[in-house]
């Protein structure tokens, strides 16, 4: 377990070292560049044009601002925002919360959703149940995020009155149950897509269980069916499910963001989408990279838990 | 000996009555929706581009007097914006950006993504374990963010809009294509074209990417999907297809203001988004049930 550990660990650091130049080549190869936002006043010269990147640091050979902007990222200094110049890390950790709190409670109604039509597509194969499911997972594949939001929000804002139509709570509210009435409509368009994917892998993952040895075994010995499907062939099935989970995060917040902005929930999407509009760089760049870490974090820990669950994996893998 | 008795068991759990049963049916429900999709996409194709020239109205002619035309009403089948411009006009307009802002996008990122497969899948070592991690590591990116950053970067134009969709939409594609090109390289016919003299390039392009055509075709129907999805996220969010110039995710950009007052200005073109999109998802998932058996994925 423990080289298993340290490879995993070694092949996340090289790929977070690439993620980084990508992220610093994209931000300062396109045109425009950091200085676009003062040269687009019209009142400066080119002359405190070069002394704003003189003291920006742009001026020097790119290998050299990137050295020096890794540096200072992993000692924690992201740079200021140019909006409010307040530290960058500061800014994304007020917002992150209200990201965490729609993303989590987004996968768990699309677990157990997508578990449940998963199992019963299974179960029942070839069914209409699972014919309707089949067709509608791809359909919920194929539905934009926003225009989902738009649905829900016309259906249950404008039209029935039962959702509230944005925001986090009500200003000078704020209680639990206000929070949650708010959180309802986000979370259910954010999990659309999740539940989709998570019925269908869980749909394959329970037939491929099923088929199984020690499930044959287990209704040899007599175990009631309900209990072979439950104990046996669902605890098993759910392992894949780990990774599954785990590789969804890149989706899980693309879908965050156009959520966000469609019910104007003030996490780090939107913050990101009003960062470019201010060509806000070291905040989108934080953003940016903030994301990948993210990302990465997602698939090492999924790695390691599946690691842990299933000891054959860290034995031969 | 265990695949038969399980398929036994399995026929018992599957206790559900009718036709939906037989495996020759959901061979035939599963072509249907391809089918279906196939049909929806030429018709959709074929309306884009017939359409605009047998309706009476323009997409940039502004009958000022209808402002806010509910569909079905008498000129304007489809009801009219807040300019007044007739609604289906703009939809079929629309269509065309989208549709062929897709379908360039799908070409340039299956070229690159092919490239970029082949020569890792061929060369393994080195070369192919840098490019595969490069791979990687742009796929960390959520696709959403990451077309946002770039588009913010760049002047909004229609090609540079496909550059954009293409150049973050590659990867998946090199993945497939260099997992097929790794378990293609050691096949006989590839020894014996390699034991014959011919070169690299003669092995890839005669030996190699012909036998693994049929993960690319699928790869490319999906990705037609995923352009069109993408173009509709961005344009959306304004950074996109730029007004005037219509196309089905800048027509839902200010609907939402408009959401109590005319719904169908969010309705209509989110359903014809959908609508393409899922027909492509469904053409490519029928296309791999006919074309590669192996990859059974949900």
């Amino acid at each position: 377990m423990s080289t298993f550990l340290v490879r995993r660990l070694l092949q996340a650091l090289v790929l977070l070292l690439i993620v980084s130049m990508i992220g610093f080549a994209i931000l300062h190869l396109a045109p425009g560049g950091p200085l676009s936002q003062f040269a687009a006043g019209g009142d400066m010269t080119q002359a405190d044009l070069d002394r704003i990147a003189e003291q920006l640091g742009l001026n020097r050979p790119l290998p050299v601002q990137y050295a020096e902007w890794l540096w200072r990222m992993l000692r924690g200094d992201w740079g200021l925002s140019y909006r409010d110049h307040q530290p960058v890390l500061h800014i994304i950790a007020s917002h992150i919360g209200a990201t965490m709190e729609l993303m989590l409670s987004s996968t768990l109604l699309a677990m157990l959703l997508g578990a449940w039509v998963g199992i019963l597509g299974a179960i029942r194969r070839y069914s209409l149940f699972d014919a309707l499911a089949t067709i509608g997972a791809m359909i919920a594949l194929s539905i934009p995020t926003f225009w989902f939001g738009l649905v829900i929000i016309y259906v249950f804002s404008v039209g029935l009155g039962w959702l509230p139509a944005g925001n986090r709570y009500t200003i000078g509210d704020g209680s639990a149950l206000n929070r949650i009435h708010h959180l309802i409509g986000p979370c259910i368009v954010l999990a659309l897509v999740s539940t989709a994917v998570w019925s269908r892998y869980m749909r394959s993952s329970m037939l491929e269980v099923v088929n199984q040895d020690y499930i044959r075994t287990a209704r040899a010995k007599g175990v009631p069916e309900r209990q072979v499907l439950l104990r046996h062939a669902f605890r098993n099935a759910l392992l894949p499910m780990i990774t599954i989970t785990g590789l969804h995060v890149p989706t899980l917040l693309s879908g965050a963001l156009v959520t966000e902005t469609v019910f104007t929930w003030p996490g780090m999407g939107r913050l990101f989408l009003d960062s470019i509009s201010y060509r806000d760089y070291p905040t989108v760049m934080g953003i940016l990279m903030f994301t990948a870490v993210l990302v990465l974090l997602g698939s090492l820990i999924a790695d390691l838990l599946y690691g842990l669950a299933d000891p054959r994996i860290a034995r031969n893998g | 000996m265990s695949a038969d008795l399980t398929g036994v068991t399995e026929v018992r759990i599957a206790a559900s009555p009718f036709l939906w049963n037989s495996p020759g049916f959901r061979r035939f429900r599963r072509h249907r929706l391809a089918v279906f999709g196939a049909v929806a996409i030429v018709a959709m194709t074929l309306a884009c581009i017939v359409g605009p020239m047998l309706l009476p109205y323009s997409d940039t002619f502004i009958d000022i007097r209808q402002r806010f035309a509910p569909p079905f009403s008498d000129p304007h089948v489809l009801g009219t914006d807040p300019l007044g411009r007739d609604i289906l006009a703009r939809l079929l307009m629309a269509g065309r950006i989208s549709l062929a802002v897709g379908f360039s996008a799908m070409l340039i990122s299956m070229a690159i993504g092919i490239c970029i497969g082949m020569i890792a899948g061929f060369y393994e070592g080195a070369v192919g374990a840098v490019l595969m991690r490069f791979v990687d590591a742009m796929l960390c990116f959520p696709s959403i963010f990451l077309l946002l950053a770039i588009s913010a970067l760049i002047s909004p134009s229609v090609p540079s809009i496909v550059m954009l969709i293409a150049m973050t939409s590659w990867m998946e594609v090199a993945r497939v294509v260099e997992a097929q090109i790794k378990s293609l390289r050691t096949r006989d016919y590839v020894v014996a074209a390699v034991a014959m003299g011919a070169s690299n390039r003669r092995i890839m392009f005669r030996q190699l990417l012909p036998n693994a055509i049929a993960s690319i075709v699928v790869a490319a129907t999906l990705n037609v999907a995923h352009a069109i999805l993408a173009e509709s996220y961005i344009s959306f969010l304004g950074y996109g297809i730029q007004p005037p110039t219509p196309s089905w995710g800048n027509m839902l950009e200010n609907a939402q203001s408009y959401l109590t007052s005319a719904p169908w200005l969010a309705i209509l073109p989110g359903a014809a988004i959908t609508l393409a999109v899922s027909s492509f998802n469904f053409v490519g998932d029928g296309l791999r049930d006919a074309l590669d058996p192996r990859m059974d994925l949900p």
